[in-house]
């Protein structure tokens, strides 16, 4: 049997990756693949505590969370394309219109 | 007497009309609310002086104005022999200035302005007056002095009228400063404010000292010449008489008003109103004494030299002010308001003959550009004359038994008083020449202005003319109810007054009293004889002395330097501490520093915190994970250490 911490540190590793990932790439496209990673370490963490604790809320949020992601990734991507069409360009640095 | 009430109120309501209703809708009607009001406080206090002839005086509270504690002050009124003549005197003075007024202001564009203040001010003067206690005397001294202010500065484009009036109000609080703190300290000893008590009261502190930084100080010396400051400032003493020449600024028949007749009286007033507390004192009544004689000499040798016709006539008015100090502090309080009250008619007389002579020379002062007026306005002449002769003194008329009176009281005082009786009689002789100076040079000899000037010359319209006249009347007879007994009548003004005002019997015999009348009789004669030998006789002599006597007549000419003097010493340093360190480090430093520091630094703090927002999502994630980091630790640390 696989004890649970190891799945915690598979999830945290993912987790950080993720955020890693989000923070220090420039592409739009990685940033939001990064950010998938996020919420799926956050899924193995989950998955792993309910069945830990023989607890199926657990699971349940981690649907839920999918299905967010889902949505999320559906109006995340129709916000990179419309951006896409206004400016040529995935890199983040270029894209400063939300200074205050 | 409860009808006492409207005297002072008559000219409220006649201010309150004229205010709120004088630009819109009377204009130039603006002086019948005025007028009618102070005729019918004129009236009023006839009757008043009737009743207190018969007997009838009255010390009534009317209001309670302030209570707290254990004090109290009222609205009340003493009407008794001192304030009937004070109100005659007031009344019929205001009445014949506000009917001289619509002659003399006529036309001019703040005409219910100047009716406003006028009775304003009438109003002010009549509290002060009626007050019975001190601290509505105080206010009446307060408010005559704002009147004082508004009046002098009415003409308040010009940058000199602005400035007198300042002047004005500034020298009034040195003396009132004074004046507030002998209020406060009357207050603190006898625990009342009310007239009656304090001077019961006021023999029980006789000896009573007090410790100023470790000197000992008589109590009743200290009240009285605190009190004393005031009087100095209102009514223009040395050293604080600088303000009055200046307050010529002013409309004439303010000038006859305020700076002549009442509100510069009302330092006397005050002094005979507080004798019980003045004649505990010696050294007070000495210092009043010596300031009032010293006073009357000085301002008499300025007004020998001087030019402008109303500077002279303001010159006179401080020297007879100090006349009437002089008597007070000899002890002779009622000849000091006997000289007031005769004072009052023949000072307003000669301030709106002056007036009379401005309108017809089209506002020309310079008496060097006057002469000969006397063809052309025979009615100003001769009234104008009468003023001179009474206020010179010649025997029969008003200013000759007041004066006189004054002189004979300082001579039989003795000790202090024979010093400023010696004063009082040089003044008298300066005083009969100034005035015929001024008679010569403005309405004899030939005319000295300019052709359009000569063309424009008029005798003033019978309004004018008839207040003139009316008071010569006062400037003639005014002295009549006080004939000294060596001449065959009876001192009935002092009589009147003894009541309220000690009359001192003198230990002096009767060729005594002869011989000082002999000699003010005498210089009054000379200085008129030697007014006419300068002045029409021989022109060439004073010239020809300003030559020989340089320093004399340029220290004369500049008034002795007094004006200089203040200015270096207050008026500098003042300005210098106004401009560099209240100007310069408070408001410029520490306050502005506040006001536009505080904003600056937010402004600053705000442009800080826009760096964060650069519009780089990345940075966005790294301060949200950075916060969900801490708040994680935070939360380990709690959970782990509790």
């Amino acid at each position: 049997m696989i004890p649970l911490h190891w799945y915690l540190w598979l999830g945290s590793v993912v987790f950080c990756i993720g955020m890693a990932g989000f923070l220090m790439r420039r592409n739009i496209i990685i940033m939001f693949l990064s950010i998938e990673l996020m919420l799926n370490g956050v899924n193995i963490n989950l998955v792993a505590l309910s069945h830990y604790m023989q607890d199926l809320r657990g699971q349940v949020l981690t649907l839920m969370v999918i299905a967010v992601a889902a949505a999320e990734a559906a109006v995340g991507l129709a916000i990179v394309i419309a951006l896409f069409r206004n400016r040529p360009t995935v890199h983040v640095d270029e894209i400063t219109e939300m200074k205050g | 007497m409860e009808y006492v009430l409207w005297i002072p109120l008559l000219p409220l309501i006649a201010f309150w009309v004229n205010i709120l209703l004088g630009k819109g809708v009377l204009r130039g009607q603006a002086h019948w609310p005025s007028v009618l009001a102070v005729g019918g406080s004129m009236v009023l206090a006839v009757r008043v002086l009737f009743d207190v002839i018969h007997g009838q005086t009255m010390n009534q509270d009317i209001y309670t104005w302030i209570l707290s504690d254990n004090f109290r002050v009222s609205v009340g009124f003493l009407i008794d022999q001192l304030t009937a003549v004070m109100l005659i005197v007031v009344t019929t003075v205001s009445f014949l200035v506000h009917v001289y007024s619509i002659g003399y202001m006529h036309g001019d564009k703040g005409y219910p302005r100047y009716f406003a203040y006028l009775s304003l001010f009438t109003f002010s003067m009549l509290m002060l007056v009626m007050s019975n206690n001190f601290l509505q005397l105080y206010f009446g001294w307060e408010a005559v002095g704002l009147c004082s202010y508004l009046l002098i500065g009415y003409w308040y484009e010009k940058r000199s009228a602005s400035d007198a009036g300042k002047k004005a109000f500034i020298v009034n609080r040195f003396g009132d400063f004074g004046f507030g703190l002998g209020v406060i300290l009357i207050f603190v000893t006898f625990g009342s404010l009310h007239y009656m008590p304090v001077f019961e009261r006021a023999p029980e502190f006789i000896s009573r000292t007090v410790n100023i930084y470790g000197l000992e100080v008589n109590l009743i010396t200290l009240i009285a010449l605190l009190l004393f400051c005031g009087a100095v400032g209102k009514s223009a003493q040395l050293p604080l008489h600088v303000w009055l020449p200046d307050a010529m600024e002013g409309p004439t028949p303010v000038s006859a008003l305020i700076h002549a007749a009442t509100m510069v009286t009302a330092g006397v007033f005050m002094v005979a109103r507080c004798s019980p507390i003045y004649d505990l004192s010696p050294t007070a009544m000495a210092v009043v004494a010596v300031v009032g004689g010293v006073t009357a000499l000085f301002a008499a040798t300025i007004a020998l030299v001087q030019n402008d016709i109303k500077r002279v006539i303001a010159y006179s008015t401080i020297s007879q002010l100090g006349y009437m100090f002089l008597a007070c502090g000899v002890g002779a309080y009622s000849a000091g308001i006997f000289h007031l009250y005769t004072h009052a008619y023949f000072k307003a007389l000669l301030f709106l003959c002056a007036g009379s002579v401005m309108h017809a020379m089209a506002g020309e002062l310079d008496m060097q550009k006057m002469g000969g007026l006397k063809r052309y306005m025979p009615v100003t002449y001769w009234t104008m004359l009468v003023a001179s002769l009474s206020i010179s003194g010649i025997p029969g008329l008003a200013g000759f038994f007041s004066k006189d009176e004054i002189l004979f009281s300082a001579y039989a005082a003795g000790g202090v008083g024979r010093v400023v009786w010696v004063l009082g009689t040089l003044a008298a002789l300066l005083t009969a020449f100034y005035s015929f100076r001024l008679i010569y040079l403005t309405f004899h000899g030939e005319f000295r202005g300019t052709e359009e000037q000569r063309h424009h010359l008029h005798e003033s319209p019978p309004v004018m003319t008839v207040p003139l006249i009316l008071l010569c009347i006062g400037a003639v007879g005014a002295g009549w109810v006080g004939i000294p007994e060596i001449l065959g009548g009876k001192n009935h003004f002092g009589e009147f007054l003894s009541p309220v005002l000690r009359h001192p019997h003198y230990e002096v015999s009767h060729a005594e009293e002869w011989m000082t009348m002999a000699l003010s009789v005498t210089v009054a004669v000379v200085g008129i004889v030697v007014a006419t030998v300068f002045y029409i006789k021989d022109t060439s002599i004073p010239v020809r002395l300003a030559r020989r006597f340089p320093f004399i007549y340029r220290v004369l000419w500049n008034k002795y330097y007094v004006d200089e003097f203040y200015n270096l010493i207050v008026v500098r340093p003042t300005l210098f501490v106004a401009n560099s360190i209240i100007e310069g480090f408070t408001d410029r430093k520490v306050i502005e520093g506040i006001v536009n520091g505080l904003p600056a630094f937010v402004g600053w703090l705000g442009a800080q915190m826009r760096k964060v927002q650069n519009g780089v999502l990345q940075h966005y994630g790294m301060i949200m994970a950075t916060g969900v980091f801490v708040i994680l630790a935070l939360l380990l640390v709690k959970v782990l250490g509790g």
